[in-house]
């Protein structure tokens, strides 16, 4: 017989298996590409979301000091001129999971968008533009890092 | 419930230029507190903008992203008067939407 103590314990136990495997509906959000923000290089996160190898490309800037003093706050921007972008994706190439932000873009917007990142070390960064036609291109700056904005 | 978004837009030529600031922790589920306990990550996931109603762009965000996180785009056509909305909604499922007027 178990007791309601036990009840409690075992389903707070199975809750925290399912929050860990995202099936909990609040996790399991929307279309939140899990298996891309956990990828460790920029090829897995490209074909996470459905992209062929990256290749580098003039096309694609990237913006961003060369040196940031507090990597909790390194201001970067991603953009292209290409016509057909699906998506803007930032990366931070040393950071535990190196996918940082994805951008949906439409008709609507300019592939250009600017936002603030987090580094826990001096590392490339990555702007990549995944193309309707499946291509991925990126073009990729080193910024040095002096003080770590991850861990600590 | 967070706290407001500071919104922008700003008007110049064909384009509007949105500035925004959110106001979240964005932990990242790697730090630890002074226990040694890791502090769980809670972060904003999925970031919407809409153009007087209508959706023209969606971001997916990870933990990497700063604190107090900072978005600039621009929406093509957008004019003086025009409503620009910005919602977000987090791990934990927390949502915030604001409204802001081009000028």
């Amino acid at each position: 017989m178990q007791t309601r103590r036990e009840m409690l314990a075992h389903s707070a136990t199975v809750a925290g298996l399912l929050a860990t495997a995202g099936l909990l509906p609040q996790t399991a959000l929307a279309a939140w590409p899990q298996a891309a923000f956990e990828a460790k290089t920029m090829a897995d996160a490209a074909k996470a979301l459905g992209g062929g190898a990256p290749a580098p490309s003039g096309d694609v800037t990237i913006t961003g000091p060369d040196i940031a003093e507090n990597g909790a706050v390194v201001p970067v921007g991603a953009a292209t001129t290409l016509p057909g972008v699906k998506q803007l994706l930032l990366l931070v190439e040393k950071n535990p999971s190196v996918l940082a932000a994805v951008f949906n873009v439409t008709d609507a917007v300019e592939a250009n968008f600017n936002t603030r990142v987090k580094m826990g070390q001096s590392s490339n960064v990555y702007a990549v533009a995944m193309m309707a036609d499946g291509k991925v291109l990126y073009a990729q700056k080193e910024i040095k890092v002096t003080l770590g904005g991850c861990g600590g | 419930m967070a706290d407001p978004m500071r919104i922008r837009a700003q008007a110049a030529g064909d384009k509007t230029t949105v500035r925004v600031l959110m106001s979240h922790e964005m932990e990242t589920g790697q730090r630890k507190d002074s226990a040694g306990k890791p502090i769980p990550a809670w972060f904003i996931q999925e970031v919407t903008t809409a153009h007087n109603g209508k959706t023209v762009m969606t971001a997916q965000w990870g933990p990497s992203v700063a604190k107090n996180p900072f978005l600039q785009f621009n929406v093509k056509g957008a004019k003086a008067g025009d409503k620009i909305t910005v919602s977000w909604v987090d791990n934990k499922g927390d949502k915030r939407t604001d409204e802001a007027t081009v000028s």
